[in-house]
């Protein structure tokens, strides 16, 4: 556990301390900061955070692998992975140091956002329920985007693939929501059912359900799973 | 203290190493020969447990590289070929960092820390950042952090290569005094190299073992063959029969440079010629400007055992 910690704390300063980071975390405030004041135009606008709920979700299909790409596939790249492999760590150890750094780098952006929500309750007076769940959603949701992307960085050394292939992993959960119309009986069903949108839409209209929690945790375990195997692979390649 | 039996290991359908038998005692330094590509760099790999063989097993200090993999990790410091480190730590933080992987507590990488920024000679480069550094200092940041935990075994791939002839004695240096109480693998293929540190060598070549003992008997032995350089004045058509016909003489090979004519014997091993040839140099009336054994360096020896070709 140590291991995971030390593996952890590396990779937190590598975020703090890369322009990448930077860069991601500027073009999210500023993205979900239109999002946030597009609505407050109306004649009569509604004290809600649900804009930028919507729309943090869209700019992390973009920025989560932006974030994650990095984190094994510069290993493979610079040969480093082969002192972190043979040194006494195991793999899962490995696996959650890196995205547990991720998710402390994701946490922090979304911190930050709160200003908006301290901005809404300052001036207005919102229900906060749908805020909170908002932020809950939003912050599985996000997670679930990490795991993704860190499973395609286990799998190439290029940093660029890593982040192509996570990209299009989140698009397609991101549509697949539409299988439920366009694709008839059982299979539209279940290709619907794992759409990323419909189950953070809830969340973001300030309902919370088990089915989406439950939905959000298995997808981050999965993808975990898959991290931890894949990079166990490696060995019998 | 290391132990390889049968060690077979395919990247896809080419076989990099086939069929290799080892072992290493405790205190010992193994030194591998062998051409680029001869399988030196897959048998370290399967060593520190990188890469799994296709068949065959390997123990180190009794535990299983790939069945207990964990136990026989933290008994390895280990040097790739390549010298991976991260650029943009600094080479403080780098060795910490690798001191905790290999489960060092704190106190213990704090204290190692000093000694081993000493005996690789980093002391005033330990705030610097490794990508500033020049390939000779990457090179012994990565022996610190391979020697850092105090391992039982080290893994040394090509320690000495592309770095000044300055730090090369320094490093070989470096390597034979830590082979005093550490067992220590290591490839190379400069033959001088291996010779002057290694107590035992392993020729590899195309995947497989042509020839293990020490630098000494290698040089020696090889081969039952002895060789004499002699520089004669005669005529050469009648000097070569006469030294072909000397009993224990295998082959004469006749060199003109700059009208000295020397001929280089082969001869079955044992066997002292140098009376047997000047007696008959001095029969026949001809001169004897010189004689000389020569022995076979290992240069040869390798040479002579990695190619198919007879020299």
């Amino acid at each position: 556990m140590r291991t995971a910690q030390a593996v952890a704390w590396k990779e937190i300063q590598i975020y703090f301390s890369s322009p990448t980071a930077y860069i991601v975390g500027l073009i999210f405030l500023a993205l979900t900061g239109f999002f946030f004041t597009q609505d407050l135009g109306d004649p009569f606008p509604e004290a809600t955070l649900t804009p930028f709920f919507d729309g943090a979700i869209i700019v992390f299909v973009l920025l989560a692998p932006a974030l994650t790409m990095r984190l094994l596939a510069e290993e493979s790249k610079l040969g480093t992975i082969e002192l972190l492999l043979t040194s006494p760590v195991r793999d899962w150890e490995i696996i959650i140091g890196k995205y547990v750094a991720s998710l402390v780098f994701f946490l922090v952006l979304v911190a930050l956002s709160f200003f908006y929500a301290i901005l809404l309750f300052v001036y207005a007076s919102p229900d906060p329920g749908p805020v909170y769940a908002g932020y809950f959603g939003l912050i599985l949701y996000g997670s679930a985007a990490l795991a993704i992307g860190l499973l395609t960085s286990t799998m190439t050394n290029n940093q660029i693939v890593s982040a192509v292939v996570a990209m299009g992993i989140l698009l397609a959960l991101f549509f697949a929501d539409r299988a439920f119309g366009s694709v008839s009986g059982l299979a539209g069903e279940i290709i619907g059912e794992m759409g990323l949108r419909s189950h953070y839409d809830d969340f973001a209209r300030g309902v919370i359900d088990t089915t989406n929690i439950v939905y959000f945790l298995s997808v981050i375990a999965f993808f975990l799973f898959l991290s931890i195997r894949t990079l166990e692979s490696r060995r019998w390649r | 203290m290391i132990q390889a039996e049968g060690l077979t290991h395919y990247y896809g359908p080419y076989p990099a190493i086939q069929d290799v038998n080892f072992g290493v005692r405790k205190g010992e330094i193994l030194g591998f020969l062998g051409p680029n590509g001869a399988g030196k760099t897959t048998t370290m790999r399967i060593i520190t447990g990188f890469v799994p063989p296709t068949r065959g097993t390997v123990t180190l200090d009794g535990f299983d590289v790939v069945e207990q993999s964990l136990e026989s990790r933290r008994r390895v410091g280990y040097l790739p070929e390549t010298v991976p480190l991260y650029t943009d730590m600094s080479v403080n933080s780098y060795l910490k960092y690798m001191g905790t992987l290999r489960g060092m507590s704190p106190k213990a990488i704090k204290s190692r820390l000093g000694d081993v920024t000493d005996v690789c000679r980093l002391g005033d480069y330990q705030k610097t950042q490794i990508g500033k550094l020049s390939k000779g200092f990457r090179q012994r940041v990565g022996i610190a952090q391979a020697i850092l935990h105090e391992p039982q075994v080290l893994v040394l791939d090509e320690p000495t290569i592309g770095i000044d002839p300055i730090q090369v004695v320094e490093t070989r240096r470096l390597i034979q005094e830590l082979g005093k109480d550490q067992t220590v693998v290591l490839s190379s293929h400069i033959l001088p190299e291996v010779s002057m540190i290694c107590d035992r060598v392993l020729i590899i070549n195309e995947g497989r073992i042509v020839a293990e003992d020490t630098p000494k008997n290698l040089a020696e032995g090889l081969q039952g063959v002895e060789r004499l350089e002699v520089e004669i004045g005669g005529p050469v058509a009648e000097v070569i029969p006469v030294l072909k016909a000397i009993r224990g003489v295998t082959d004469v090979v006749h060199a003109n440079r700059d009208d000295r004519h020397t001929y280089t014997i082969q001869a079955e091993s044992g066997q002292d010629l140098r009376d047997a040839i000047s007696q008959a140099v001095i029969s026949n009336g001809w001169s004897l400007r010189g004689l000389q054994m020569v022995g076979m360096s290992l240069e040869e020896i390798f040479l002579r055992l990695t190619t198919h070709e007879e020299l």
